[in-house]
């Protein structure tokens, strides 16, 4: 409700506030219905992919890790499921960041902040956090009687705060021991952890990682969302005219009056809204705002406040959706007598779609498409050539050669450009000449200095293209890459 | 700044007072929390300044309270590094020559030593890529006045050449003009002759058979017969493409009267064995080893 305070009425300075404000505890109150169930399920989907992924196993073959999901920092690989992502291959994560970050704009363009609602991290645990509390100390009326009531603390009341705080940091441990299982395989490193000989910093991680929990999930709060997230400011300038947000429905529900004299008013044929001012809405919100006051930026768009409006329009016998996911069109439109429009397939949202379709495309592409054998060259630049006492000449690169499937490889390594080129690997002596032979371990990079040499009657030209072919003599898979030969 | 009447009559809320355009700026103070998180930003940053060294003075600095310096954490850090490399040093300077190149491990191990080595201490004569200048020879090709077997290169880099050393390679370019020996012209002549050993083309009016005459009574004893040259005594091989001064005649001249002696320093004491032999696996490796 809007107060109109008398200026006259302020006395001193202090009216005008302090510098600062202090927190108003939220106490939001539980609610069920449709938007509450589907964000129980959404919190049992992610929490459970979260906790449980590590343990996921998948088979690699011998020697390689068989966790699903495996960040490997030590040996720089990253696993997932039939994937296997070499450090120079991160532009896969760029990628996966393009679609994650159209992905949001998509959803802001057809729902508003439907990711802050449902699936951030920060409103998942805090709603988990919220419903141990409920749990332990009961709902909002109890809870805030509790906290009001002064005079010494109580055995129970005591022991209720200290099992409360228990479980929430019970919760934030097994996050923090969550995080590093994706770092290490996770059943040794349950065990490891158990029997305290896991590496220090495991410890560290989890100590961090629950003591960001407990204090974001338990004591932050909503805070997290108004002050610290930046997203409630960049989402203001993508959302637009169509997109869905928790909308209070003004039309509809102005004017408001309290159940028995809008009984009475209709009766007599007056015009009355259907909010009854009950504040149900508000005393489910979890960031303790009034959604009848229009669109915030505290507003995560959570939906509660919907169901609990439901509650209270079907037991007053009116239709439900007072409050709803809807556009600022439609309120205009209904006001003058209009039917409300919906539009999710626009502009916005097609380019959005097909940016996610060609950038998933690409990767998914190159992911199929990719080889587990690669070559990389890079010709010498001091000197760039040399002459050698029969007159011919010679070029040295660096050849690095990748073997990124699960088992050793003997490749063979072929030269064209110039005529006639004989080719040397320092440091191997082939059975065959001039076709070096070079056996590659699995899933690891060799380094080779390689040495070309045209004969002086070939007497090539300045500077002529050479293309080197790797062949998997076994499997005959083959790679190539294509540099210079210089002439002095 | 307060006045009484500033109060948003629309929100109820006290504002700053301030205004433009006729719009005034509510106050909306932010969370306590987030204040004192400001202030003790400020409190951290000024004790940083006390604990660690911080404020440049006229001389010096201030040193903090417990005497860290990044310097010496630098320091210790290169002798740890030291300390892990030991062992791996330690593997080079027992395996033999041949062994360390037939090890991948150990080669990689010792080109990477040998690099940095030689960017230290060689690239001032070699050039960083060991192609060498006029009167330092190209490390990267065949040709080798002292040897290109991986134990000749250690030797010469382990004792130099005309470098001083007890075991150091000798033998010099005698300065055949300066010292008398040939007289001018025979000088241009077996210029011309040694030009023609190696299929260069020879001056106006060059009489081959004197050159020949010349050559034989002058310059076999270390060019050897034909110029074929002679590794133990570091004369080059005059029949090949490569010529470590020139093969043009006024070099040639310059070179057969003046003599040559370009010195290659001794390293052995200067440098540790394991690093010395790092260094000719490295060279050995540049290609030209034979
Ligand atoms: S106003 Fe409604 S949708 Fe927005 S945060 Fe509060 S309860 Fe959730
Ligand atoms: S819950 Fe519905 S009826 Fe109750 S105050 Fe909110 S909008 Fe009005």
């Amino acid at each position: 409700m809007n107060k109109t305070v008398n200026p006259n009425e302020l006395t001193s300075d202090d009216d005008y506030g302090p510098l600062y404000a202090a927190r108003k505890k939220v106490y939001p109150q539980s609610v069920s219905g449709t938007f509450r169930r589907i964000k129980w399920g959404l919190m049992a989907f992610c929490l459970g992919v979260y906790y449980f992924l590590p343990f996921v196993r998948w088979n690699r073959g011998l020697g390689a890790p068989s966790q699903a999901v495996l960040i490997d920092l030590p040996n720089s690989r990253f696993y997932f499921f039939f994937i296997e992502l070499w450090p120079q291959e991160v532009y896969y994560f760029t990628g996966l960041l393009i679609v994650a970050a159209v992905a949001l704009f998509l959803m802001n363009s057809i729902g508003g902040r439907i990711w802050c609602g449902y699936l951030c991290p920060q409103t998942v645990w805090t709603d988990l956090f919220y419903a141990v509390e409920r749990f332990v100390e009961g709902d909002r009326r109890e809870r805030m009687r509790k906290d009001k009531s002064s005079g010494a603390l109580t055995l129970k009341r005591g022991s209720e705060i200290a099992l409360k705080h228990s479980i929430w940091l019970l919760i934030a441990w097994w996050t923090g021991g969550a995080w590093v299982l994706y770092f290490n395989d996770a059943p040794t490193l349950v065990k490891e952890l158990l029997t305290f000989q896991a590496p220090m910093i495991a410890y560290i991680w989890i100590g961090i990682l629950t003591a960001t929990t407990y204090v974001l999930a338990g004591h932050m709060r909503e805070q997290v969302c108004t002050y610290m997230c930046p997203w409630p400011r960049i989402q203001a300038a993508l959302t637009d005219e169509w997109a869905l947000n928790v909308t209070y429905r003004y039309d509809r529900g102005e004017k408001r009056t309290s159940v028995k004299k809008a009984a009475e008013l209709r009766a007599i044929g007056e015009h009355v809204g259907d909010c009854v001012d009950c504040y149900q809405c508000v005393a489910v919100c979890p960031t303790g705002i009034d959604i009848r006051n229009g669109p915030q930026l505290e507003c995560i768009q959570c939906g509660l406040c919907i169901d609990a409006c439901d509650n209270v329009m079907t037991k007053i016998g009116r239709p439900t959706r007072l409050i709803g996911y809807d556009n600022d069109i439609n309120i205009q439109r209904r006001q003058n007598g209009k039917a409300p429009i919906y539009r999710i397939v626009r502009p916005r949202t097609i380019i959005y779609s097909a940016m996610i379709a060609a950038v998933g495309g690409i990767m998914l592409y190159t992911l199929a498409t990719r080889s587990l054998l690669d070559v990389n060259v890079l010709h010498d630049r001091n000197p760039i050539a040399v002459k050698l006492s029969d007159g011919s000449i010679r070029n040295a690169y660096t050849v690095r050669l990748l073997n990124k499937s699960g088992y050793d490889r003997v490749v063979a390594i072929d030269a064209d450009g110039p005529a006639n080129p004989t080719v040397h690997v320092v440091g191997v002596d082939s059975v065959t000449p001039d076709r070096p032979m070079i056996v590659i371990p699995r899933d690891s990079t060799s380094e080779l200095r390689l040495l070309v040499t045209a004969p002086a009657e070939s007497n090539p030209e300045k500077s002529i293209p050479v293309h080197f072919h790797v062949t998997d003599i076994g499997l005959g898979e083959a790679a190539s890459a294509t540099d210079n030969f210089v002439s002095p | 700044m307060t006045d009484h009447s500033d109060i948003d009559s629309v929100s109820g809320k006290s504002t700053t007072g301030h205004e433009w355009d006729g719009i005034r700026e509510l106050n909306t103070p932010l969370p306590r929390w987030w204040v004192i998180s400001f202030y003790l930003t400020i409190v951290w940053a000024i004790g940083y300044w006390i604990v660690y060294p911080a404020w440049p003075l006229i001389q010096g600095n201030t040193t903090g309270l417990f005497g860290y310096s990044s310097r010496a954490n630098v320091a210790v850090e290169f002798a740890n590094l030291e300390k892990i490399r030991g062992d791996k040093m330690a593997a080079l300077g027992a395996a033999s020559l041949a062994d360390i190149e037939k090890d991948p491990a150990l080669l990689a191990l010792a080109r990477a030593k040998g690099k940095t080595v030689f960017g230290d201490n060689c690239a001032p004569c070699h050039g960083s890529g060991a192609a060498g200048a006029k009167g330092y020879p190209n490390l990267n090709d065949d040709d080798w006045l002292w040897g290109g077997t991986l134990d000749q290169i250690m030797q010469t880099i382990q004792y130099g050449a005309r470098s001083g050393h007890a075991k150091t390679h000798e033998g010099q370019m005698l300065a055949f003009g300066k010292d008398g020996v040939l007289k001018p012209d025979e000088i241009v002549t077996v210029a011309n002759y040694v030009r023609s050993l190696s299929g260069l083309s020879t001056g106006k009016g060059y009489d081959a058979v004197k050159g020949e005459k010349i050559f034989a009574e002058n310059c076999v004893a270390c060019h050897g017969d034909g110029g074929k040259g002679n590794q133990e005594l570091g004369a080059p091989n005059l029949t090949d493409k490569i010529w470590l001064y020139g093969a043009d005649e006024p070099t040639l001249i310059e070179t057969i009267s003046q003599g040559r002696a370009g010195v290659m320093p001794a390293w052995e004491g200067r440098l540790d064995p394991a690093t010395i032999k790092a260094m000719a696996v490295y060279v050995h490796s540049l290609g030209g080893g034979k």
